[in-house]
This record gives C-alpha cells, structure tokens and sequence, in this order.
C-alpha cells in the first residue's frame, strides 16, 4: 500500500462477545497499523462493552439491520472519516487478520478496486459441506458467466475495498446476503476485482449467518437479486 | 333497479363513506387513499350502470357479466396490495438509511462528549 494511506478494518458483529476482543486484538497487531470499527448490528449481549474496552471504535445499530446493513454502516463511517481503504473482517474470527497486508498489496501491486481474499484459489485447509459446495460451485458458474471473469469466492466477506468502492458502496449495498450480490454490482459498475488466496478458520462461536435450513432459501433469494440486478440500469457514480 | 344493484351500490357508497371519513380524521394519507377512492368508484360505477359491466364483459368475452365485476373487484386489491409492497420497500430502505444514520451520529455525540469532559 502506499505510505500514509489511512486504513480502516470494518468489523460486523451480532452477538459475537466471546470472540470480538481476540478478533479486535489480531486487527490492531497488524502492522501498518489499521485503524477498527466494530458495528454493533443490534446485539443483545455485550458486544459493544467488549468492544468499546478493546479501544476501538464502536457503531451500535438501534435493531439488527443484518449484515448487508453493518457493513454499510461502515462504508458510511469510512465515506464521514476519509479513508483511503476499507478492509471488512468478520467479527466471529474466521478470518486471519494478519492476511490483511496481503490483501492490501494485491491491491497496490494490481492497481485493483476490490480485493477478495478467497479459500478456493488454493487449498488451505477448508472444508465445506456438500450444500456449501453446491451453492459455492453455483455462485462461481452465475457469476463468473455473467460479469465474464472467474471469481472463485463470491460468498467471502473477507475483502478490501478502495476509496472509490466505498464512496460507491456506501450508497448501493444489498442487506440480507450481501456479498454474492456485491460482487455482481460492482462488476457491473466497471470496478475492477481481484482475488488472492487467503486462509480462513473454522468459527469457534456463535452461529454462521446461514443455518443449514435457510441455505436454500439463501440461494433462491440472491438469485433472484443477481438476475434482477443484470437487468436495472447502472447506479449513479 | 333491481335488489342486487341496491345493495351493491349501497356497499359502494359506504366504502366511499368509510375512506372519506379516515381522510377526514387525518387517519389515512390522501396519497394512499386515492388507489382506494379509484377502485371505489369503479365498483360503483360498475355496479350502478349494469349496461356497462354488460357491454364491457362481451367485449373481453366474458359470458357472465357479475364474474367481470369479481374481476375488476380482484384487480383493484392487487393493485392496491403491489403499491403497499411498493411503499413497504421504500419504508424499509429509508428505515435502514436512518438506522444507520442514528448510529453513526451517536458515536459522533459520545466522541464530541468524551473530547469536552477531558
């Protein structure tokens, strides 16, 4: 990254106060330092204190948005505090934050708007379930079809963003699953998108965003979003 | 006229009466109420001019003209039911908007806050 770029780590968490101050604490030992927000996606435990005792700064949502709707809030943030960068790192402790440095220099050396850090590239130690593998295989193939470049993690929300992206996002996110979806929008906006390889852990608590059940309704319903979205009219840049 | 158009032309007047009256009472906002004053007046008006419902069912080619009226009865519920969907969306996104907005402008007032106490 170029020298004296104000760096921010955007940290949705809903319910995630026995992981939050571990997931905090690895993203203010990244060096460069990187500057974190958590938003607190209406939370009924303590979240926030956990957080607001880890130093950082903290955004509480009045009721839970979901995460499309957290991480949007960042993007506000990061639009109102002029960062240069904004770098989404999920609250639970899936991802290694010291990876954020590789995301960055993808997106230095590449000249890239978005950096998607993706399991798949390589093998890295991740196992998924076989519903997992057919909604990720489906994604891929949708995807990849309709914006013409592969993108082999559309579903990781382990991502940096430039400021031009986050300028863009801040006003055009979807909110229930968010991140399939994104990938689409900004393609089709002309952003350009790369991916690295990163690692990711198993999650240690809480519950992933998408139980087993409502994984079908999951796929059915971004879809639907992705097939309407080729069809609306390029957003307002 | 016969008993039937009576009474349909009666239960017309009184949902007219009934939207009217909410209007009145500032309990329904006139821009919602005008999808409701429409479909009103047409049943009204179908039920009042039977020559009409008549004339329109052998158009489209519908043989029992009181099915034409079921119709244009169901039609007008659909339509107002996509505009509240229409109006639903909106509402959600502009919940959403100001959700984030009062967070946002929350961790300002803590900020500006802790600033003035030190």
């Amino acid at each position: 990254m170029s020298p004296g770029s104000r760096i921010l780590a955007i940290v949705p968490a809903f319910n995630e106060e026995r992981a939050i101050s571990r997931v905090i604490a690895e993203i203010q030992a990244v060096r460069p330092p990187v500057d974190v927000l958590v938003v607190d996606d209406g939370s009924s435990d303590r979240t926030r204190e956990h957080a607001l005792a880890s130093g950082c700064a903290v955004v509480s949502l009045p009721f839970n948005l979901g995460i499309g709707g957290a991480v949007q809030t960042g993007f506000r943030y990061a639009v109102v505090h002029d960062y240069d960068v904004a770098v989404q790192v999920d609250g639970d402790g899936q991802h290694v934050a010291s990876e954020i440095s590789v995301l960055l220099d993808v997106m230095h050396g590449r000249q890239a708007d978005v950096v998607i850090g993706s399991r798949f590239m390589e093998r890295k130690g991740y196992k998924a379930s076989f519903a997992r593998k057919l909604g990720i295989f489906v994604f891929v193939t949708v995807n990849s079809l309709l914006l013409r470049k592969r993108i082999t993690d559309n579903t990781s929300g382990f991502r940096a963003y430039n400021r031009k992206a986050i300028r863009f996002l801040s006003e055009n996110y979807p909110q229930d699953y968010p991140e399939p979806e994104s990938v689409i929008i900004l393609g089709k906006n002309g952003f350009s998108i790369e991916e690295t390889a990163v690692h990711m852990r198993e999650r240690e608590h809480g519950q992933s965003s998408i139980g087993a059940v409502r994984s079908v309704y999951y796929m059915v319903k971004v879809l639907l979003a992705i097939f309407v979205d080729v069809f609306k009219e390029p957003n307002h840049r | 006229m016969e008993r039937v158009q009576i009474v349909s032309v009666l239960l017309g007047l009184c949902l007219l009466g009934i939207i009217f009256q909410l209007i009145r009472k500032n309990r329904l906002l006139e821009q919602y109420a005008l999808l409701w004053i429409l479909s009103a007046l047409i049943l009204l008006l179908m039920s009042a001019w039977r020559d009409l419902l008549h004339k329109l069912s052998a158009l489209v080619g519908i043989y029992y003209p009181p099915s034409a009226l079921f119709l244009l009865a169901i039609l007008c519920g659909m339509m107002i039911a996509l505009h509240f969907s229409v109006v639903i969306s909106r509402l959600t996104k502009q919940n959403h908007t100001l959700a984030q907005e009062v967070a946002l402008l929350r961790r300002e007032v803590d900020a500006l806050k802790s600033v003035k106490k030190s």
